[in-house]
């Protein structure tokens, strides 16, 4: 939607417009800082009160070859007046600050779309390298779009010729340029981003002066040159929110800050034990930088040493934690099958990523649900949660760590590169709305005769005791063999370990978790569409469409795959039909025909990007006309 | 309550047992279930026997182990224990040591977990030097697999998966350990239960990660390994028992020496003359530098055994990882006062809807 508006202020002599939405994608070089520009437009644009919701895309090379396709890194966002559930399907305006970024781009980028390209990067040598015969900006090619030839790096370097800058390195500050002049096209506040580089370069504060003078010089370039003669509003989002305090927050950054509310939560020192795997990484970072609250962070040797270290701090007594992707998942997969027999709290973070092996260690996937069920030796059960959104990986740290300490168990936690790196405004909760997570140490013995059995189970939870080191008369000694019921004490019995390996699957079914909610406004719909994890803001959008075509639909999203909710099955039951949107090749409808014996559709896609609204939308419409044929 | 802490530096943090203490208390109410003969029971025996010296609470003793034929040892000690998995006793141990420093943290392994599955973990403990001692069983050979040659085997070792001779060359633990930085190094005889005691309160006074090689004797599958170090007829020749700031000298009557070989800087032995006495080499384990250490630990021939040194190689003071981890959070605390829930989650961007 746009409206022209009166321009806001009267000395303005420019066009204002009016929008209801924006998609904006920079795209560069890995090195020209393309995610700190959208990480700063995004900042700005959640402190105005937009609603919002980013998509990062990299490659996993650091700085792969300058001016190539594989080199092109991107930041796209998406804002609204309203509320929005995804960064949005094609962008609006593409900033490409070279030729191999409109290249990689601009197929996304639809007819009449805005293009912001930097002129000076234009160069026979860069078109040439990543294919151009001719000259797009000369040639064209690009009648179809709006595009707005800029001389970015010729503009950034007179800005700062008095700088004091060599020529280089007044060049690397262009995506600043950019990013005020984008700023200036839709009205986003500044002093956000001048206050930001201030404290970010205060060791050198030529650079840092030298980056807000680019990000003026862009702002007053918008205002003063004729090439760019309209300028935006979109107005903040105030129906979308509920009241509160707000933030922006990544799916990394809101999954750190759930462990350390955890820890506080449940009374126990949060222990860290992790080695370095992209998209993990980041929340290693972000724990390590929060010791006074306690948090020890330890950068194992390899993945498997990660999670032998939170084992034994959870025997000590810890919150342990360990944080990785799907590689990393298959080297512990003993260790935690180690922690599934010796029934001691223990949280898995898998942050997915494209598989198989090293497969897109930058790019989203959700084809670990099936390892995180099954990916260990013997009848071995872990609970799963998933959040569905960036901001619900806080709660999801505080579920995992519900369950975990609740019941004494490993509990996977599945997040994707989508929610790890994409962010979206969160409301902060208040202190009192965090659960109460404080577990009971077992202090004495619970035997009539005086003795401790470290297996005699909570007959409510079946779970077993959680006696710390330090605690006396307590003595007593777990291990990996299986183990006589109660006693504890190795035990090779037939009927002892048939019963053993029952009890501990009873008691992973027997976790309480939240039923599943429905959302059906026509109370009459036929179709039921059933997601987890990050498919659901594409998901809720696509469905938000077809209701607005004037078609029924159900739709329901788990965020416990393990067990699932007691009402799954009779929901199953309730539709005609299922269709389940995986990013894999369809490992929840698996589990789901398993279990449920209902023939689910299965809709998948695995490109390393989220499912884009506009085609789920297609394929429900799709499937609802069956419904009719 | 300083009062209750133990004298040794490395376990001031750990409190004192309330009581006088018998090795009777650290035996737990398990059968021990290895094969009679197995020198795993003389090293039980001789650690119940030691553990009441240290004066500890029993309940702030934590044995953890891997997997093999001596991880089975926390089964068998009434202190709080943890059988873990192949290889990864030294994760596990340095995640709850460096969370609980009141603990006294003990691993358990043999030459299969420790020097081939778990190599890796053991070289990074041994570098980072975190408080736990490690008690390395080596009878080179795997016990419980029955009977394939292992990393500490002698090349060319007839075994069931090597019929034609083992075709790899072993490691040397102590070099080994030495080479990973190791601030602890020693070696001890599972049947020389005074030695192994002595060795055993020098690594628990350690502060940061001990590495204990004890000799054990497999008895089903390579029995006699250690025969030349035991035997009375071969043992005076081939043990060297080193003793921190004494002459290296060995054999019957100490007739012979370790000397410094002017030319090549490495060790050599020789027998001792009235000329030659002046130049033993003293040992020092408090070296700095591992380099004559590492000598000395190059000194046995891994085939006969000749020329073993025994006791302690290396013992030096390094930061310890757990109590510098401690550090920073102390630091961090003072610097930036106890963490703030509220302040964290709010951050410096916020906006508010009514």
């Amino acid at each position: 939607m746009t409206t022209d508006v009166p321009s806001a202020t009267a000395e303005r002599d420019k066009q204002v417009r009016r929008l209801d939405r924006v998609v904006i994608r920079f795209a560069g070089d890995s090195g020209d800082g393309m995610q700190l520009t959208g990480d700063r437009f995004t900042t700005e644009t959640a402190g105005f009160g937009n609603d919002l919701s980013t998509l990062p895309n990299f490659p996993a090379e650091i700085r792969a070859p300058a001016g190539t396709l594989p080199g092109v890194s991107s930041f796209q966002l998406h804002f609204a007046d309203h509320d929005i559930l995804t960064p949005g399907d094609a962008p609006d305006v593409l900033v490409a600050m070279n030729p191999a970024a409109l290249r990689a781009n601009l197929g996304d980028v639809p007819r009449g779309a805005e293009i912001i390209v930097d002129t000076d990067e234009f160069t026979k040598r860069a078109l040439a390298k990543v294919g151009y015969a001719a000259d797009p900006l000369a040639d064209g090619s690009l009648a179809g779009f709006s595009v707005h030839p800029v001389a970015l790096t010729t503009l950034t370097v007179a800005a700062l010729k008095d700088s004091g800058l060599s020529r280089k390195d007044a060049e690397r500050a262009k995506n600043m340029f950019a990013l005020g002049l984008l700023s200036w096209m839709y009205h986003r506040p500044t002093q956000g981003t001048e206050r930001f580089l201030r404290t970010k370069f205060a060791k050198r504060p030529l650079i840092a002066e030298a980056n807000v003078l680019a990000f003026k010089a862009g702002w007053n370039y918008g205002e003063t040159t004729e090439d760019f003669a309209v300028s935006y509003e979109v107005a903040p989002a105030t129906a979308a929110f509920a009241p509160g305090r707000y933030r922006n927050i990544s799916g990394n950054l809101a999954l750190s800050y759930g462990l350390v509310a955890a820890s506080r939560q449940s009374g126990l020192p949060l222990f860290l034990g992790s080695y370095p795997i992209t998209p993990a990484s980041d929340i290693l970072h972000e724990l390590s930088r929060h010791k006074n609250f306690g948090v020890r962070t330890f950068q194992a040797e390899d993945e498997i040493a990660g999670v032998g270290a939170a084992i034994g701090a959870a025997f000590g007594g810890a919150l342990g934690v360990t944080t990785t992707s799907g590689p990393g998942v298959a080297l512990k997969s003993e260790a935690i099958g180690l922690a599934v027999s010796l029934e001691l709290p223990l949280v898995v973070v898998d942050v997915q990523r494209g598989g198989p092996s090293t497969g897109m260690p930058t790019k989203t996937e959700q084809a670990d649900l099936l390892q995180a069920m099954y990916g260990r030796n013997g009848e071995a059960p872990v609970p799963v949660v998933a959040p569905a959104t960036a901001g619900e990986c806080f709660t999801a740290a505080l579920e995992a760590a519900r369950i975990a300490l609740t019941y004494r168990t490993p509990v996977f936690l599945l997040s994707d590169g989508y929610l790890a790196n994409g962010s979206e405004p969160w409301r902060i909760p208040e202190p009192g709305e965090l659960p109460d997570l404080r577990p009971r140490f077992a202090t004495e013995p619970n035997r009539p005769d005086g003795s401790f059995w470290p297996y005699l189970r909570d007959p409510r939870t079946l779970a077993r005791p959680w006696a710390v080191p330090g605690t006396p008369g307590l003595e007593h000694r777990i291990g990996g063999i299986e183990k006589q019921d109660g006693t504890g004490s190795i035990s090779y019995d037939p009927a002892n370990h048939e019963l053993m390996v029952r009890t501990r699957q009873a008691k992973i079914d027997g976790i309480t978790v939240p039923e599943l909610a429905v959302d059906d406004p026509s109370q009459s719909a036929r179709l039921l569409v059933l997601g987890w994890g990050s498919t659901y803001g594409p998901l809720t959008a696509a469905v938000r469409r077809v209701r607005a075509a004037g078609a029924r639909v159900a739709q329901a999203h788990l965020r416990h795959l393990n067990p699932f909710p007691g009402n799954l099955g009779q929901v199953l039951a309730h539709y005609d039909r299922v269709l389940v949107p995986e990013m894999n090749l369809g490992q929840l409808a698996h589990l789901l025909r398993a279990k449920y014996l209902v023939d689910v559709r299965s809709l998948t896609q695995v490109t390393g990007l989220p499912f884009k609204a506009g085609q789920l939308a297609d394929a429900i419409t799709t499937h609802l006309e069956g419904d009719h044929a | 309550m300083p009062e209750t802490r133990t004298g040794l530096p490395s376990l001031t943090l750990v409190p004192r047992a309330s009581g006088p203490q018998s090795a009777k208390d650290f035996k737990s109410d398990q059968e021990v279930r290895w094969c009679p003969g197995c020198g795993d029971y003389a090293i039980l025996a001789a650690v119940q026997s030691f553990l009441p010296e240290l004066g500890l609470a029993k309940e702030n003793i934590c044995f953890i182990s891997g997997i093999g034929c001596s991880s089975r040892f926390p089964y068998y000690l009434d202190t709080y224990g943890m059988h873990s998995i192949h290889g990864r006793a030294p994760s596990i141990a340095t995640g709850l040591a460096t969370s609980r420093r009141d603990l006294s943290v003990w691993v358990v392994t043999g030459d299969g977990d420790a020097l081939s599955i778990g190599g890796n973990h053991l070289i990074h403990a041994l570098r980072r030097n975190v408080n736990l001692k490690i008690l390395l069983f080596n009878n080179r050979i795997y016990g419980l697999t029955k009977g394939q040659y292992s990393p500490t085997s002698e090349a060319g070792k007839i075994t069931k998966s090597t019929p034609m001779g083992s075709l790899d060359h072993p490691f040397n633990p102590l070099s080994l350990a030495l080479g990973a930085e190791a601030t602890f190094v020693a070696r001890t005889i599972d049947s020389d239960r005074k030695h192994l005691q002595s060795v055993l309160r020098a690594a628990a006074e350690h502060q940061g990660t001990a590495l204990v090689e004890i000799y054990q004797n497999c008895n089903i599958f390579n029995d006699g390994a250690f025969d030349a170090l035991k035997e009375p007829e071969t043992r005076e020749q081939a043990l060297i028992r080193l003793e921190h700031g004494q002459p290296i000298r060995f054999g019957t009557d100490r007739d012979q020496g370790v000397f410094r070989d002017p030319a090549t800087g490495d060790l050599t032995t020789a027998p001792v003359t009235d000329a030659n006495a002046a130049d033993v080499l003293v040992h020092d384990a408090r070296a700095a530098s591992p380099t004559t250490a590492f000598a000395l630990t190059r000194l046995a021939d891994p085939d006969t055994l000749h020329h073993t040194p025994i006791g302690v190689l290396r013992s030096v003071q390094r930061p310890v990882y757990d109590t510098l981890m401690a550090d920073q959070i102390a630091t961090a605390t003072a610097t930036f006062g106890e963490g703030d829930l509220d302040a964290l989650l709010t951050g410096a961007d916020t906006w508010t809807v009514a």
